[in-house]
């Protein structure tokens, strides 16, 4: 078995890498873009009146409540119907994006409510306007108080971009089964593919450590 | 007093939460250099009126002269609170920044003051609190004390006109309390206007000029500290402050 797994990585190590390059393009791209998204839902859902806030509430729930699969699958089969055409890669970054966001919605929602009410007082008893008192002191703290969430949100993220390979595109899963049919091995491509995921989670779980630690704020460190 | 216009001037003011009628009508005046003392049982809307008074919670009726502007109905309520200091009974402090930037802050995205002036206008206000060494501390580093102490500068640092202070104290073990109370007198007798909601009395009774008693949501009483203690006119304050002294001792 591991001879076949050596074979295997020797013969096809260029392939699973390109592959493991757009699983983290995937990624990467869904988490940054659904962060913004995720920022502005949140502050909709906070902040916003009535209508904002209901919009913003429909959009999550909307996203939470279906699966991912199909969100997918509409992006990249349906819309065609209607003109629009995506690739493969675009299609799943969009839905990614657009399903990581409401996610990340919800975690800084619930890391801006777990802020003392008197932080926001205190900014507008010096003359901050509401913006400024959101950015300069409700957001830097949210941010750190949810860095552990979205680790854990990465996290299923970067394994969820496996699915885009059922429509095509060339990630990590979708490349370890053209290999895999190529040359029987199946079992021997997935584990190594198994392997490849959890060392990259590895590595991102100790960047998102160090990036916890650096961000602490002097004092707080035992309350958890 | 002079003839000339009182500082902060309230007006017949109202608030209710829901049903809950917490001000109704109150009206008072304070001139340049007051320390005015509010006391009264819990519940009475002490911290509501102060609160409004920076519209932190906005009021349902009644009018609130700053300097001769109405701020109920001023368009831009930051450049009023500006004007305002205040003092919150948990502190309020940023837990992100230091104590040197919670009280810089206000200096650079407010007034929009270049940072190193800033910071050298912060500096002094710590020093004021006597906090200089504790600049680069996080809040969560420092004592209550310590915390309401920088709560005061960052207050100050704002040039405000007039300081309110919700019961700055109560949040306080007893032995920090006297480091709080020691920097608000320093205040008051450096001629800063200062509106207190607070149960101590020992302060009320040397260092204000004036006491409010309020009970349900209406002024009952007001006058001299000497008045009020020795011969108050109305019963319910005799009570209360039979009360509290029974409590709290005899102050100093």
């Amino acid at each position: 078995m591991f001879s076949i797994m050596a074979e295997i990585i020797t013969n096809h190590w260029q392939t699973l890498l390109r592959g493991l390059g757009v699983t983290l393009e995937l990624t990467l791209a869904s988490v940054v873009i659904g962060f913004f998204i995720g920022i502005l839902l949140a502050l909709g859902r906070v902040y916003g009146n009535r209508l904002i806030y209901g919009i913003c509430t429909v959009i999550v729930e909307i996203i939470r409540g279906t699966p991912l699969l199909v969100q997918l699958f509409i992006l990249y089969y349906g819309l065609p119907a209607y003109g629009i055409r995506l690739g493969a890669v675009t299609s799943s970054i969009i839905a990614f994006s657009i399903n990581s966001g409401a996610y990340q919605a919800e975690y800084l929602r619930g890391s801006i409510q777990s802020l003392e009410k008197n932080q926001m007082l205190a900014a507008r008893s010096i003359g901050m306007t509401r913006p400024q008192a959101i950015t300069l002191i409700v957001l830097p703290q949210a941010f750190r108080r949810v860095i552990p969430a979205w680790t854990n949100e990465f996290i299923y993220l970067l394994k969820y971009t496996s699915l885009a390979y059922i429509v095509g595109a060339p990630e990590l899963m979708g490349v370890a089964k053209i290999i895999g049919s190529r040359i029987y091995f199946y079992f021997e491509v997935y584990l190594i593919v198994a392997f490849i995921y959890l060392a990259v989670v590895i590595v991102f779980t100790k960047i998102f450590d160090f990036v916890e630690k650096k961000f602490k704020i002097p004092g707080l460190e035992t309350i958890r | 007093m002079s003839e000339k216009e009182p500082l902060l001037k309230v007006v017949d003011l109202h608030k209710a939460f829901g049903k809950n009628e917490v001000l109704k009508g109150i009206s008072f005046e304070m001139n340049k250099g007051d320390t005015k003392v509010i006391i009264g049982p819990s519940g009475t809307g002490k911290s509501t009126l102060i609160a409004c008074i920076n519209h932190l919670v906005a009021p349902d009726r009644g009018e609130i002269w700053l300097e001769g502007e109405n701020t109920v109905t001023a368009k831009n309520i930051n450049r009023i609170r500006q004007k305002i200091g205040f003092v919150f009974q948990d502190f309020g402090l940023f837990n992100h920044l230091t104590a040197l930037k919670n009280v810089m802050i206000g200096l650079v995205k407010v007034k929009k003051m270049p940072k190193d002036k800033a910071r050298k206008r912060a500096m002094e206000e710590l020093d004021r609190v006597g906090l200089s060494d504790q600049a680069k501390s996080y809040p969560a580093q420092l004592s209550g004390g310590q915390k309401q102490r920088v709560g005061i500068a960052r207050a100050l640092a704002m040039d405000p006109k007039i300081i309110l202070f919700d019961e700055p104290t109560s949040a306080l073990d007893p032995e920090l309390i006297g480091e709080v109370l020691h920097v608000m007198q320093d205040l008051a007798q450096s001629g800063m206007t200062m509106l207190v909601v607070t149960h101590e009395m020992g302060f009320a009774r040397t260092v204000s000029n004036e006491i409010i008693f309020m009970e349900n949501g209406v002024i009952v009483e007001q006058g001299t500290p000497e008045k009020l203690f020795k011969n108050p006119e109305n019963k319910r304050t005799k009570e209360f402050l039979f009360k509290l002294e029974d409590l709290y001792g005899e102050g100093e």
